[in-house]
């Protein structure tokens, strides 16, 4: 009786007999515990409710988006140093540690996290906090929507982490292909675990990408005009439709394998009228355009950082526009690229082999236009022009990886090799992930009101720039070894010392990552004496950093008129920045929701009941969220005004700051250019 | 004098806001137009794996596919009228449309679920074939949207019913037009690249 009731969910799902996984799920308690009771003790709760969880201010919810980043970080490094210790071990004889069906959860955990739930909720997170600012604007288009596309994102999350505790993750690899994670091969609870975070998270992703289409072509300040906007919110312009545009595939081919696994249907099973090459499609279909979604958001990163950390303006900004149009544009013509070997013909596979290479000159346009931004420029050498710099060989030896691979006959000797594995990860450590790093340092002090350890900073991205190399230049030489990806075990002893070499990288990332922690801790430590008083600690260029640090509320008291690119180093030419506003005006903004939270509470009991067939429960939660969306839709009054007086005080209270900021940077010497000096 | 240019300024943020839902909400139809393109592409890929099960040809009844047609067609028509009674403020033909709608909308819903159910208790259901699972993944899915549909005109009623024709209440209405015509473009896209081909095999 109660066995029904609870669908495949027994006591037995929970794998006692498994000491590393119940350590880390100890682990994981124990941390969720320590939150819980120091936030009780601190009497945060309201605070965490009220300022945090029901927010609908986009600077709060980006932050939260880079924090869950932070978090499953953490989880997908955990997951790649088990994988680095294991290859390091088991050669010949040695089997290891991690018995195979372990291993396969690891990578198939490492590959999805990194990519769907830290990959994307930091880039996303960014988005959040600067794109609204850059445009001068006082919110998103849709902010409601926007935290219901946080909360599915943490739910989507938290299922995953679930799956460490309660069943078993999916051992189909991040691609999760068919007919493998078929039910005739895989009939557990794992490839549900995939699939349902997937679909969730894929949801909210969508509603990302509307919500920032319409807030970039829309709510732009007077004056701004697209060729105005700085190369940061036209690289999320374009992420947004790529994800737009890209995500429902993404949708559609886990929506299918699940109806193979739930329904009895026959897509992708072997036989029946099944055809899995169509899955290798519909996945890349997304997957290609999603690992631009992945870099374009580091491109503008690097963009803004150069520039503002060489003194410079970009150098060809119109060219950077076209470029990443382009790219995003031929991102939609190159997915077969990643199955070749599928046999879909020798001109078939020539036409997407150039078209790869083609992606390889507006990418190249890009890497000069960066090093050109920095020719006879006054650069000072802070931490996140450190990433940027760092990034500019090893991202231009992953292009040139990835141009061999992009040639048919070469693939097919390194298809499915740690070849490929090394640049992959080529382009998404020194691609995306130190940008995200580098966005994270230049606008921490944006959204937090102090600036960053920055000798912290620099020993993380030395840590990380060693580690990356040492972890993955052997990957390139295994390759040509012959070594295949997803090796829990080998019998060559010729590979194990670059294992070995790769398990040392993986050490030194380690270090890189605990130096973020250690560069958090002490800056917080230290965030009376670096506040950013001026809310410009860079002397930036764009108009984000026209607003205080942190900003209030609405952004921007009045909103600003742009008469060129690099609106806010213009205004500060010509003398006009930070000017005392006449008269304040009272402001609309959305009242904070407590919806979006359920929403994503649902949508995490939904997914949870599904994968465990509990339908009634499924039912219910549905029906739910249903009712939860009916009732938002029936509400017309979703602001408050601030009145004018309220706004009137915040505004005199940063024009208090902005004057010690004066005062405490005429005493400093002229010569570091990190302290502008603002004309009250 | 002061409050006056108040709830002016409010009326013309109204109208801001209410573009930026409609201009969000043609997005959303395309990314969901991209679900559909990928779902037609899969049927297309797969309209022949019959595995030895039946065919398009043995299963379709065009007589019945052009009765729904009709349905959601008309449906659209009267929604069309929706629109009209809410550009005049005439709230009573406006609730008199959308129950239209509603009922024909209804009425193709039904008429798919009697197909669906006959193929199943056939045997042709959709474990039968990769074909099989095409199509009534293809067919259910503008199904579900139809059905959707249906719950936003039932939610839209109520609310014509309760605050009247309101801006917003007219700005919804709007979207929901726009989501009701799309799903007819569709339903076009399926009679064409599903019924008809499979008929005429
Ligand atoms: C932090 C340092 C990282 C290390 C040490 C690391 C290590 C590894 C290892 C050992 C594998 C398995 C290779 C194999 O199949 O033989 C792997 C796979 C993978 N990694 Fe990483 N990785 C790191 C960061 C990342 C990041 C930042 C991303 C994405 C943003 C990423 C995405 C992937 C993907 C997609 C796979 C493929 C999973 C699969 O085979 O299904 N990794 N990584
Ligand atoms: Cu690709």
């Amino acid at each position: 009786m109660f066995d029904h009731w609870l669908g495949k969910l027994t006591i037995h799902v929970i794998p006692y007999d498994n000491p590393i996984i119940m350590s880390a799920a100890a682990f994981m308690a124990l941390v969720i515990l320590l939150v819980l009771g120091a936030l009780t003790f601190y009497g945060k709760w309201t605070w965490l409710w009220k300022g945090w969880l029901t927010s609908l201010d986009h600077k709060k919810i980006g932050s939260m988006y880079v924090i869950l980043a932070m978090v499953m970080l953490l989880r997908g490094f955990v997951d790649a140093a088990m994988m680095r210790t294991q290859q390091a071990m088991a050669a010949g004889a040695d089997p290891g540690y991690l018995p195979p069906h372990h291993f396969d959860q690891i990578f198939s955990a490492h590959g999805t996290i990194m990519i769907v739930f830290m990959a994307m909720p930091f880039l996303t997170g960014l988005i959040n906090v600067v794109v609204p600012q850059q445009i001068g604007a006082r919110d998103v288009a849709f902010p409601f929507m926007n935290a219901v596309s946080l909360w599915l994102t943490v739910a989507g999350a938290a299922l995953i982490l679930l799956s460490l505790v309660v069943g078993t993750f999916s051992r189909a690899g991040w691609t999760g292909y068919p007919p493998y994670s078929e039910l005739q091969y895989n009939p557990g609870v794992g490839v549900d675990y995939w699939i349902l975070p997937l679909v969730i998270s894929g949801v909210g992703t969508t509603m990302t990408g509307i919500n920032f289409i319409v807030t970039i072509l829309r709510k732009r300040a007077p004056g701004m005009t697209l060729m105005r906007m700085p190369l940061f919110t036209w690289s999320a312009l374009c992420t947004s439709v790529l994800m737009v545009l890209a995500f429902p595939a993404l949708t559609v081919v886990t929506v299918l394998l699940g109806l193979d696994r739930y329904a009895g249907m026959h897509f992708f099973t072997n036989g029946q009228g099944g055809n899995m090459m169509n899955y290798a499609n519909l996945f890349w279909i997304w997957g290609h355009p999603e690992v631009y979604i992945l870099i374009l958001p580091a491109f503008g990163v690097f963009s803004e950082v150069i520039a503002t950390f060489s003194g410079k303006r970009l150098f060809g900004y119109r060219m950077m526009v076209y470029a990443v149009a382009v790219i995003a544009l031929l991102s939609f013509t190159v997915w077969l690229h990643h199955f070749f070997t599928m046999g879909a013909g020798a001109n078939v596979n020539a036409v997407f082999g150039i078209a790869t290479m083609l992606i390889a000159i507006p990418t190249g346009v890009k890497v000069f236009h960066w090093l050109f931004t920095m020719y006879r420029g006054r650069i000072r050498f802070t931490a996140p022009m450190l990433f940027s710099v760092g990034f500019i060989p090893l991202f231009a030896i992953g292009g040139m990886t990835g141009v061999v691979l992009a040639e048919p006959p070469a693939d097919f000797m390194m298809h499915n090799s740690e070849f490929l594995v090394a640049h992959f990860h080529n382009m998404l450590i020194p691609g995306a992930l130190f940008g995200y790093l580098a966005g994270y340092m230049y606008w921490f002090p944006k959204a937090f009101g102090f600036t960053l350890n920055d000798r912290w900073g620099k020993i993380a991205f030395w840590n990380w720039l060693i580690g990356f190399l040492l972890a993955f230049m052997p990957l390139y030489m295994l390759g040509f070894m012959g070594m295949p990806r997803r090796m829990e075990h080998y019998g060559n002893p010729a590979w194990q010392p670059y294992l070995v070499v790769a398990a040392v990288g993986a050490v030194f990332i380690g270090f890189g990552i605990l130096s973020l922690i250690v560069q958090l801790v002490v800056s917080i430590r230290a965030r009376q004496k670096n506040r950013d008083l001026s809310g410009d600690p860079w002397n930036g260029r764009t108009l984000e950093w026209a607003t205080a640090s942190p900003p209030p509320p609405y952004n921007f008291a009045v909103l600003p008129v742009v008469t060129d690119v690099d609106a806010f180093a213009a205004m500060k030419q010509a003398g006009t920045a930070w000017q005392r506003p006449a008269r304040y005006e009272a402001i609309v903004l959305p009242r904070n929701s407590g919806l979006a939270f359920v929403m994503g509470g649902l949508a995490f009991a939904c997914g949870f009941a599904v994968i465990w067939h509990i339908w009634w429960a499924a039912t219910a939660t549905a029906l739910g969220a249903l009712a939860a969306v009916i009732t938002r839709a029936w509400r017309d009054e979703q602001e408050y005004t601030l009145s004018a007086a309220e706004v009137q005080r915040l505004g005199d209270a940063r024009f208090a700051d902005l004057e010690n900021a004066l005062a405490a940077a005429v005493g400093q010497s002229e010569t570091t250019g990190n302290q502008p000096v603002p004309q009250v | 004098m002061e409050a006056m240019e108040l709830t002016a300024d409010t009326a013309a943020e109204q109208l801001e806001t209410d573009a930026d839902r409609a201009f969000g909400f043609w997005i959303y139809l395309m990314s969901d137009a991209v679900i559909f393109a990928l779902l037609f592409a899969t049927y297309a890929v797969m309209s022949r794996n019959y595995a030895d099960g039946p065919s398009g040809h043995a299963l379709f009844d065009l007589g019945h596919t052009f009765a729904e047609t009709l349905l959601l067609l008309c449906s659209s028509i009267a929604y069309g009228f929706v629109s009209l009674a809410a550009a005049r403020g005439r709230r009573a033909q406006a609730l008199l449309w959308l129950g239209v709608a509603f009922a024909l909308g209804l009425g193709f819903v039904l008429m798919e679920l009697a197909e669906f159910n006959a193929m199943i208790a056939q045997g042709a259901g959709p474990d039968r074939s990769g074909f099989l699972s095409a199509f009534f993944t293809l067919v259910g899915t503008h199904g579900t949207h139809v059905s959707f549909g249906l719950i936003w005109i039932l939610v839209m009623m109520a609310q014509v019913a309760v605050k009247g024709l309101t801006a917003s209440v007219r700005s919804r209405l709007l979207r929901l037009g726009l989501f009701w015509h799309f799903l007819d473009i569709m339903w076009i896209g399926i009679f064409s690249i599903v019924y008809l081909p499979g008929v005429l095999q």
